[in-house]
């Protein structure tokens, strides 16, 4: 995260507000959604809420679990799992989600973008 | 150019001829014109006797033609024209034909006895037949001839109410097909039936009573039977008599000869069925019948198939005897052993026949405890695999390793090659895809336990876990969970499976949570279990908005609830479509309009509909008594009452029902998991069936029972269901997979055979009692409310991506910006639609 200087933070929820392994959506300044979540080991990962693959803003909603360990959510729509930590899509290699940069500051947690 | 094909009689085979040529024939070179006898179209004769258990004959109908082909019922062909070609019917109509199939099939054989032909005597080959023994309200019956059809005939008559005597000529049952060990068991187990058998006597006389009619049947041996219906069943002739009239060959005892491509003596007529006469045989099976049908269509169509030869061995179930024959079954071949063994006190009777060297297999008898069937029969003409008297014993668990030619499945003409390259090569991976592969095992079903066995031997482990994250089956996992008392998935994986689960493993436990009636769906953990649909209780569509399905039992509404419905669409923008489950789904909602659309309906007094969860859909309704004119039942009632009462049921997959007020059927109860149908005694009840991806018709569980033991064996039925069955396994699949099929449901259900139906019923009334309107659940629970929001930093903004067009007066989805290329756009392929 070399670029995080240049980022602007956004508040989006405290962190309370968060339940492991169930996701949120939260709208940044520019209008792009992210998908926020909490995983059981407590790690917090902040991706793009927009699926590939139909094109809905809907990743948040999506199952929470792990691939041989790795976490994943999968897509509601169509079910294609999505690596939490690199976005990258375990069913199709070409396909990766953008990731956010995320921390918890004061309690509250914050989403960085351009 | 466009030549006419003639097809006289529209029986299985002349059926079968027709379409083996339609499929084939894509050019059209043939125009096909079918003149049939029977008034009514082609229906499956070798089911016949299961018309007795619905008296719905379209239960038997067989697959109709393409429009080309031109039908014309209830008119016999009288006369053949071989000069001019051209055939004569009964009524006159004149048909001219560049080929001409025969397939007259046969007709039953009825001794010339004195009183064969009073009122009261019957023959058992048609529908008509059984209607009319059914019309004749008699109560004491003889059935003449006590082969396979009689046999069956007598239990058709059994189950029609009257107490049937079997007389037969020969000194045992099923003379052509068992051995005298065999049919003193056959014997011995239909006696228990309430059957009266007498054998080795000749029947003399139908006496007549006052009224004219039959009265009684007296037997060579001084017996006199009491009998006002008398069925003849002792033997088919083949129906040769217009091919004799117009000078064809016909064979020593009857039938019209044919060479091995089925032509007769004349080269553009061919015969095939029941009343060709081939290498000097008249087969009485369809098997021979339809590959003679087969070998038809190709020389028609130029090729050069000639007659693979008949398998003539047969297995089935009797009076619930298990009954099968195979190869030389009397041990004609010259030198041929036997090697017997018989067990009185099981019920089982096993004889082998194999050559003078004891080396090669050549036929046999099972009665009893035919399980052997499916491994032996292929096995006919080759080198045992062990010696013969450890193959006869009970538990004769031998290996039997089959060369690749042997044929394993007689109906479709499939090696035990071509299966295993099915599994080798095509990647079958169970019995149902070597079934769809090689068609193995989708006729009489009898090879089924030798696919199994062929998939054990290539190694195919089918192995049961659910998920990288649990080796259990959902089955397993259900009684860990009953068991256990365990009620978290946390708990849950610690305890039983690895890592924190995926999307196949979290709402299956979500499921069995909920069928456990665990309280509310969205309870705690519970939520984050949830597939979207089941985490917001709607249906999520491929924008990203939700539909809104609430309940309308039976399809029954009001115009007041109409009202609201219709409100609150317009209300909130919603596009609205009655589905196809008899109700109304609202589309289009965002996540945070959920909650005041429901608010609205639930007011109202509507519930969840369920549309979302896999669980009990709708039970659809027909108007019934109430309304119809051909109603028995009240239909509209019952379905109402079977909605209210399985609603929220979680189960592996959906649960649809339906229920008709009559045989008519228009709430196509017979395409729904269960169905039932009104008779004029009670409810049919039909389980298995469905629409969707593999349809598949529901078969007859129980007949003619009472409303509270029809509601008492779905209760069993369903939780059976809910218990055992795997993750997205439909009823129709679950059933089929069962070991023993309907049978082994049907015992365990119906007759408690595991001692489990108590605990069933309870289970049941357990969810009846703890069931609750998941909607209401929420708009009465502030945490979950807080739940249907769009945004967690801005609950009341819309979601920006979603917005709609304008279709025929109503909102529909706009393609978004911003959507990525069209080749990732494409949806899944309907294979994994199907697996979801
Ligand atoms: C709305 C409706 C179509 C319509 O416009 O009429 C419909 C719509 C959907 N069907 Fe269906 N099916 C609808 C009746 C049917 C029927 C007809 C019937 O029930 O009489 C069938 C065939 C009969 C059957 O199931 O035996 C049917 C067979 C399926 C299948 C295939 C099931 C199978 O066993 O092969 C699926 C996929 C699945 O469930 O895995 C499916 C899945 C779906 C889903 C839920 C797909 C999804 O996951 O998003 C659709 C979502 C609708 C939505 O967003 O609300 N739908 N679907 C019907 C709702 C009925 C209701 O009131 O609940
Ligand atoms: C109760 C029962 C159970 C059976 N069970 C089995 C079984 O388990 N396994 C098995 O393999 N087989 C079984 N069979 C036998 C099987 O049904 C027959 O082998 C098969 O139906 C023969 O077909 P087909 O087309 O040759 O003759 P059919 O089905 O008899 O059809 C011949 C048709 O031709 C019509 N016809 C005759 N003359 C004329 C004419 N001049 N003009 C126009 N139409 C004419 C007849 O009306 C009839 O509709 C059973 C039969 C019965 C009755
Ligand atoms: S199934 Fe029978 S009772 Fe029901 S509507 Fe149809 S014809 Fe009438
Ligand atoms: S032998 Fe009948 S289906 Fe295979």
């Amino acid at each position: 995260m070399t670029a995080v200087d240049e980022l602007t933070w956004t508040a989006v929820c405290e962190f309370g507000d968060l339940e492991p392994e169930r996701g949120v959506a939260a709208l940044l300044p520019g209008g792009e959604q992210v998908a926020l979540f909490l995983t059981y080991a407590g790690t917090l990962h902040a991706l793009s809420n927009v699926d590939p693959f139909s094109g809905a803003a809907v990743l948040s909603r999506g199952i929470v679990g792990d691939r041989t360990g790795m976490p994943v959510v999968s897509s509601p729509v169509y079910k294609q799992a999505f690596d939490l930590t690199t976005g990258q899509c375990l069913d199709e290699p070409d396909v990766r989600v953008r990731t956010y940069p995320v921390v918890v500051w004061d309690g509250f947690v914050r989403v960085g973008s351009p | 150019m466009t030549r006419t094909l003639v097809v006289v009689g529209n029986g299985m085979v002349g059926h079968r001829a027709v379409q083996a040529l339609r499929d084939r024939d894509a050019e059209g070179t043939w125009r096909v014109v079918v003149l049939a006898e029977e008034s009514r179209p082609a229906y499956d004769r070798v089911a016949l006797s299961s018309y007795v258990d619905t008296w719905d004959a379209g239960t038997l109908s067989l697959p109709e033609h393409d429009e080309s082909v031109q039908v014309r019922l209830g008119d016999p062909v009288r006369h053949i024209d071989r000069a001019a070609k051209v055939v004569t019917t009964a009524s006159g109509h004149e048909q001219g034909y560049d080929a001409l199939v025969l397939a007259t099939g046969s007709r039953p054989f009825v001794p010339p006895v004195p009183g064969h032909d009073l009122p009261g005597c019957h023959v058992y080959r048609t529908i008509e037949d059984l209607d009319l023994i059914r019309a004749s309200g008699g109560r004491s019956a003889v059935v003449i001839g006590g082969g396979l059809l009689g046999l069956e005939a007598a239990n058709a008559v059994r189950l029609m109410g009257m107490a049937p005597k079997v007389v037969e000529l020969a000194p045992r049952l099923m003379p052509l097909q068992v051995d005298e060990g065999g049919g003193a068991l056959l014997r011995r187990q239909v006696e228990r039936l309430g059957l009266e058998i007498h054998c080795g006597v000749s029947t003399v006389a139908v006496e007549a009573g006052g009224n004219g009619a039959a009265a009684g049947v007296s037997l060579a041996d001084g017996t006199r039977l009491d009998a006002d219906v008398v069925v003849f069943s002792a033997g088919i002739r083949p129906r040769d008599e217009l091919a004799r009239e117009s000078g064809l060959a016909v064979g020593e005892r009857g039938g019209i000869l044919v060479d091995e491509s089925c032509r007769t003596s004349d080269e553009s007529i061919y015969a095939v069925g029941e009343c060709a006469c081939l290498e000097g045989r008249v087969y009485g099976l369809v098997g021979p019948g339809y590959a003679m049908a087969e070998v038809v269509a190709d020389r028609l169509l130029g090729g050069g198939a000639v007659f693979p030869g008949a398998d003539t061995s047969t297995k089935l179930k009797l009076l619930g005897v298990d009954v099968a024959s195979f190869g030389d079954a009397h041990a004609a071949s010259p030198g041929a052993l036997e090697v017997v063994h018989n067990d009185p006190v099981s019920g089982s009777y096993r004889k082998l026949v194999v050559s003078d060297d004891a080396h090669v297999l050549l036929g046999g008898v099972l009665v009893g405890d035919a399980s052997q069937y499916a491994t032996l029969r292929p096995l006919v003409g080759r080198p045992l695999p062990a010696d013969p008297g450890s193959l006869v014993a009970p538990a004769g668990g031998v290996d039997l390793a089959l060369p690749d030619e042997a044929q394993v499945c007689s109906c479709h003409a499939v090696t035990k090659g071509q299966i295993t390259c099915a599994i080798n090569e095509s990647g079958c991976t169970d019995v149902a895809s070597v079934k769809s592969c090689t068609k193995a095992g989708t006729g009489c079903g009898s090879c089924v336990p030798m696919l199994k066995q062929l998939l054990d031997e290539c190694g195919v482990v089918q192995s049961k876990a659910l998920c990288e994250h649990f080796e259990q089956s959902r089955a397993e996992l259900f009684e860990v969970v009953r068991a256990t008392g365990i009620r978290t998935f946390s708990q849950l994986i610690a305890g039983y499976g690895k890592g924190r689960g995926c999307d196949i493993c979290k709402p299956v436990v979500a499921s069995i949570l909920a069928s456990l009636a665990t309280g509310h769906v969205l309870d705690g953990e519970q939520a984050g279990l949830q597939d979207t649909n089941d985490r917001f209780l709607a249906n999520l569509q491929r924008n990203g908005t939700y539909s809104v399905v609430p309940r309308i039992p039976g399809g029954e509404i009001t115009p007041e609830k109409l009202l609201v419905i219709a409100e609150v669409a317009r209300d909130f923008g919603l596009y609205t479509k009655i589905t196809g489950g008899q109700r109304i789904d609202l589309f289009g909602a965002t996540v945070d309009q959920l909650p005041p659309i429901w608010r609205r309906l639930v007011d109202a007094g509507f519930e969840s509909g369920h549309a979302y969860g896999k669980a009990l859909r709708t039970v659809k309704s027909c108007v019934g008594t109430t309304w119809c004119r051909y109603g028995v039942q009240d239909s509209v009632a019952l379905a109402i009452d079977l909605e209210l009462r399985y609603r929220g049921l979680r189960a592996p997959h959906k649960i649809k029902a339906g229920v008709s007020g009559c045989a008519r059927e228009c709430a196509e109860a017979r395409g729904k998991d269960f169905g039932v149908i009104a008779t004029e005694l009670g409810w049919n009840l039909y389980v298995g069936g469905n629409g969707g991806f593999k349809p598949r018709h529901a078969d007859l569980l129980v007949s003619d029972v009472d409303t509270e033991t029809l509601v008492r064996v779905i209760d069993r039925f369903l939780m059976f269901y809910v218990r055992t069955a795997d993750r997205l396994q439909r009823t129709a699949a679950w059933i089929e997979a069962m070991d023993g099929g309907l049978d082994h449901l049907r015992e365990v259900i119906v007759d408690d055979s595991l001692g489990i139906c108590a605990d069933l019923e309870s289970a049941m009334a357990e969810h009846i009692d703890s069931y609750q309107d998941e909607w209401r659940g929420v708009l009465e629970d502030p945490e979950k409310l807080a739940r249907f929001s769009s945004f967690v930093n801005a609950p009341g903004v819309p979601d920006p991506t979603i917005s709609f067009r304008e279709e025929r007066g109503q909102r529909v989805p706009t393609v978004q910006l911003g959507m990525p290329t069209e080749g990732l756009l494409a949806g899944p392929n309907i294979s994994e639609v199907a697996a979801r």
